[in-house]
């Protein structure tokens, strides 16, 4: 084998089945160290990678960074920065929840807020949104949550245009010049499956606690996919256009200006909805360096297990979620429409007036009557006590206890608990040998590469064991989700109604800020270790269920009328025609669930478990920026090496399918 | 190239690939459209030498794929050309600076896109003044202009249109009116009037022969349509494989094809439409009696040569005598003999 290999001709010669082999014999191996260690014949060097071999990463990085904070000045520059952003945030902060700085006019009414909100929606997408928008701030204010919603939009009102702008220029340069381009790419991936916690504590020390650390990780977090976006949109321009307009004289600037970015108008503004998503969701987990909001609310009302508030404040999120979705999904589609000769400027800017006449008409009306303005903590009509005992005496009816303890005794102790101990009892050399193996058999030499230089950093990095529980966590949860989510997928994809429902269903909760799904799986399980997995599993659900819908209802018509034609049963055409073809797409959603999983676990972390997340969360108490960015990176390297082999995969399949 | 000619291009090439330059220079002369893509490039255009006179119309015909757009992307330098020069008004056009090519396209050039290419965002005024706008023309004057140019091309009352919104007959006509909007010197049209219906389409066309006269610009026209090629057409360009085969009057083509290629491709053309008594007409030849004006398709006499008994029908031009046309084989072109 190995002389085959090294003889290049005849190794290429059959590379399927030369890369099988190797992973078998990368997997035996792999056994036979776990044998070894289970009899006692293992040396401890080789269980486990001794403490005295681990080289100091984390001291090393604290010294890379103070040197580019302290001797290259970065961090004056910073703080120069932060002047600059808190004048911002102290504006929106003031017009939005009235806090006492320049220019002193807040806060705006409630109401004149709801009202531009409802004119917006309707100008977007008719009365449909118009009611979606003015009623998610009415029940916002009503509910009582008004000034912690405030504060959130505060931080993300800042933080949506910077990450537009930067996102936009960057993707721009990126399109422009290819140098760009190839050494943004690699940042781009591994900035999306870094860890968020580690967003957060560089933030902090460059930044200052506060909201300004908050909108600078908020911002940086929601720039890839609008870089990717605009990349992507300025290269789908049709040649002609761009001709027509060299042909019309244009300089560069004009082309980009006048021609370039107005046709690429669909891609931006979904970046542009990308963005406002993902800068919702960060906000609301800025909550963890003390960003005052939404979701600090949510995390104190967790922490003292007051349910029923939680939920309320989860409800007012996943609103404010939707109508943000909503309303810039609708932004994307909403195309120019002509008017007829002669109308009036008026009549042509109708909402722009009556926008602005009803947002002037509830300012001052705020300024006589005080519940138009502000609805106080005594006057809202929350129910937070009521639903707390609904949601006890719900989990006291028998049969819901029988289902959570029997979930909580036997699945949790009988098969995830063994699962648990059985990976941690594996040596470490056999674990990469076994990912390797993986790698190799789904995605090829230069995948079992990298996979095994990933884990092996992993190893190195002194924190094996926490990775494996956070590995764990991971497969667990989406071993689970998919048992249950493929059976419904494929059962929802054989009518195009239920395939229409549930693509809806998935598109609105992947919308959802990852944090709300922790609320369902602490109110059924309390801090337990299967309210983590539940958490994860619930999230990760969504993309599994998503792709496989879409896989399967995709393979071509051709395909199943052929097979129709040659006598299949529906069983038949499922498994021998429709899963074979939808495999690559539902691989797709697979790997989504993972890269989902991987950042639930970390927001788990807060229920209480003993993986990474735990140990991330425990360093944004202090400054230790070193030890952040190893646990964050320790993460990432699991997560991407799950993402470069099933992406592959993914892609060598679809080519060998002709589905490309 | 004499003083008359506006575009000369000679010995044009343009190849689709990794490196054409490089390619071009170490390849040896003569070599075959399959024997270059054997190498992994496409000849758009290959080795094509062409002038277009002042005010004349250019057609250029050929299969899909042949390279009629490339060739004319090379004359506006939309295609950077990988061998040969292309001259416009005897500068080159390959060593202008990037100013000076905006300069002259802002001045001199408009053109027409075969998938029209216009700017989904603007409307369909706004479209038109778009040249205008580049340069620098201040509101009023375009808006002026294009609603001149708008009219002209018979979209009066939809100018607050957006593309979306118009037939693909309709949007054609905005590109019409764009590429009108600067009064270009130098006008290619990339199959403008194939989205149109036939009626529509006969009427752009006189159209355009009236503009034609109006403005006697020079033109290049793509057109996968022998009738129109015949109402249009000063000269005919048939390319196969980028190359040029036959570039010559219409009369030319169809009485003397120079390739296999040319004949079968003009085979069903119907000759005595095509053929004029001008090109039939000889000097040495001396008829009697009533003379036909040189004008005249062998289609429009046909009456007369059928009835006739003269050998020789005298022809002539503007009034002057050129000539007599033989009767025989005037009756040979209309019967389909020839
Ligand atoms: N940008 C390009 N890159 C690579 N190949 C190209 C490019 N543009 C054109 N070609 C190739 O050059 C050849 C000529 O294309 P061209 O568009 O000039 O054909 P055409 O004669 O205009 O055809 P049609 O009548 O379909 O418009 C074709 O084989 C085409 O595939
Ligand atoms: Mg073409």
């Amino acid at each position: 084998m190995a002389a085959l290999s090294e003889g290049a001709p005849a190794g290429f010669a059959a590379p399927a089945l030369g890369r099988n082999r190797v992973a078998v014999v990368l997997l035996a191996a792999a056994a036979v160290l776990t044998v070894a260690q289970y009899g006692g014949l293992l040396p401890a060097a080789l269980h486990r990678v001794p403490e005295s071999a681990v080289p100091p990463f984390a001291p090393m990085l604290d010294a890379a960074f103070n040197f580019v904070k302290d001797d290259l000045g970065l961090l004056a520059l910073t703080r120069w920065l932060t002047e600059g952003l808190q004048w911002v945030l102290d504006v929106t902060a003031n017009l939005l929840f009235g806090k006492r700085r320049w220019p002193n006019l807040g806060p705006i009414p409630w109401t004149a807020i709801a009202a531009v909100a409802g004119v917006v929606g309707y100008y977007l997408g008719g009365w449909r949104l118009a009611l979606l928008g003015a009623g998610v701030f009415i029940w916002t204010a009503l509910i009582g949550q008004w000034k912690d919603a405030m504060e959130t939009m505060s931080v993300l009102v800042v933080a949506a245009p910077l990450a537009f702008a930067i996102g936009l220029g960057l993707g721009i340069l990126a399109w422009k010049h290819r140098a760009v381009d190839a050494a943004l790419r690699p940042i781009l991936s591994a900035l999306q499956t870094l860890p968020f916690f580690t967003y957060l504590l560089p933030a902090v020390i460059f930044f200052k606690v506060g909201p300004t650390a908050g909108a600078v990780a908020t911002t940086i977090y929601a720039i890839p996919p609008m870089i990717l976006m605009t990349t992507l949109g300025l290269q789908k321009v049709p040649a002609e256009v761009v001709e027509a307009g060299e042909m019309s004289g244009a300089t560069r600037w004009q082309l980009l200006r006048h021609v370039y970015l107005p046709s690429a108008r669909t891609e931006i503004l979904v970046g542009v909805n990308q963005v406002i998503m993902l800068c919702l969701a960060m906000v609301v987990l800025t909550a963890f360096i003390g960003m005052p909001g939404l979701g600090a609310k949510l995390l104190s009302m967790m922490g003292s297990f007051k349910l029923g508030r939680s939920f309320e404040i989860g409800i007012t999120i996943v609103l404010l979620a939707v109508m943000l979705d909503r309303m810039s999904k609708a932004w994307v589609v909403k195309q120019p429409v002509h008017h007829e000769k002669g109308t009036s400027w008026w009549r042509c800017h109708i909402h722009l007036v009556v926008g602005t006449v009803l947002f002037a008409a509830f300012c001052v009306l705020g300024q006589f009557v005080e519940v138009a303005t502000e609805i106080g903590r005594r006057q809202s009509f929350s129910q937070g006590k009521l639903i707390d005992t609904w949601i006890k005496s719900f989990l006291a009816i028998d049969a819901v206890q029988a289902v959570t303890g029997f979930l909580r005794a036997f699945v949790n102790v009988q098969i995830l608990i063994p699962f648990r101990n059985f990976l941690l009892s594996i040596p470490t050399p056999a674990f990469i040998l076994a990912v390797m193996a993986f790698a190799m058999w789904l995605g090829g030499r230069r995948q079992a590469i990298v996979a095994g230089v990933f884990f092996g950093l992993v190893a190195l990095s002194g924190w094996w064991d926490r990775s494996v529980i956070t590995l764990y966590s991971v497969l667990s949860a989406v071993a689970i989700a998919a048992l249950i989510g493929l059976p419904l997928a494929i059962a929802a994809s054989r009518s195009e109604r239920w395939s229409r429902r549930i693509l809806l269903a998935c598109d609105t909760a992947q919308t959802f800020p990852s944090f709300v799904y922790l609320i369902p799986a602490i109110m059924l399980f309390g801090i337990t270790d299967i309210a983590v997995i539940f958490s994860i599993l619930i999230f990760a659900m969504v993309p599994l269920i998503r792709y496989t819908v879409e896989g399967l209802r995709t393979v071509p018509a051709e395909m199943t009328e052929a097979a129709d034609m040659a006598g299949a049963t529906a069983m038949q055409k499922l498994w021998k025609v429709q899963l074979p073809l939808a495999l690559p797409t539902m691989a797709v959603g697979f790997n989504q669930a993972l890269m989902f999983a991987f950042f639930m676990v970390i927001i788990a972390a807060f229920i209480g478990t003993q993986d990474l997340g735990q140990e991330l969360q425990r360093t944004l108490a202090g400054t230790d920026l070193g030890k952040n960015f190893v646990l964050g990176l320790c993460v990432a390297l699991m997560a991407l090496t799950f993402d470069l082999v099933i992406l592959k995969w993914a892609k060598d399949r679809k080519r060998a399918l002709g589905l490309d | 190239m004499t003083d008359q000619s506006v575009i000369a291009a000679r010995n044009v090439w343009k190849l689709f690939g990794p490196d054409p330059k490089g390619y071009l220079a170490g390849m040896e002369a003569g070599r075959s459209f399959d024997a270059i893509r054997a190498d992994g490039y496409i000849a758009g255009v290959k080795d094509v030498s062409i002038e277009v006179a002042r005010g004349e119309i250019l057609v250029i015909m050929g299969l899909s794929g042949s390279g009629k757009s490339t060739l004319v992307r090379c004359f506006s330098r939309l295609h950077e050309v990988s061998g040969g020069t292309v001259s416009i008004e005897g500068t080159d056009i390959g060593a202008l600076s990037e100013r000076d090519l905006i300069e002259l396209r802002r001045s001199k050039m408009g053109m027409v896109f075969q998938s029209f290419g216009l700017l989904p965002h603007r409307t369909v005024l706004e479209n038109v003044a778009f040249p205008l706008e580049m340069r620098g023309q201040d509101r009023h004057a375009r808006r002026e202009r294009a609603l001149e140019v708008v009219k002209l091309v018979g979209l009066e009352g939809r100018e607050d249109y957006f593309p979306r919104e118009l037939s693909g007959g309709q949007q054609q006509r905005v590109g019409i009116a764009r590429s009108l909007a600067i009064e270009p010197d130098i006008w290619f049209l990339d199959e403008p009037f194939s989205a149109l219906d036939p009626l529509i389409r006969r009427e752009m066309q006189d159209e355009f022969l009236r503009l034609q006269r109006m403005l006697s610009k020079t033109i290049v026209f793509i057109t996968h349509d022998f009738d129109e090629a015949l109402r249009l057409a000063d000269r005919i360009a048939i390319m196969k494989d980028g190359g040029v085969e036959q570039c010559a009057t219409p009369d030319e083509i169809v009485l003397n094809p120079a390739t296999p290629y040319v004949a079968k491709f003009t085979e069903d053309v119907d000759k005595a439409r095509v053929v004029h008594a001008g090109s039939l007409a000889r000097r040495d030849l001396t008829g009697e009696g009533v003379p036909v004006d040189a004008k005249a398709s062998v289609q429009d006499l046909a009456r007369m040569l059928v009835q006739d008994a003269r050998a020789a029908i005298p022809v002539t031009r503007n009034g002057a005598p050129i000539g007599a046309m033989p009767r025989d084989e005037a009756l040979d072109i209309l019967v389909g003999g020839t």
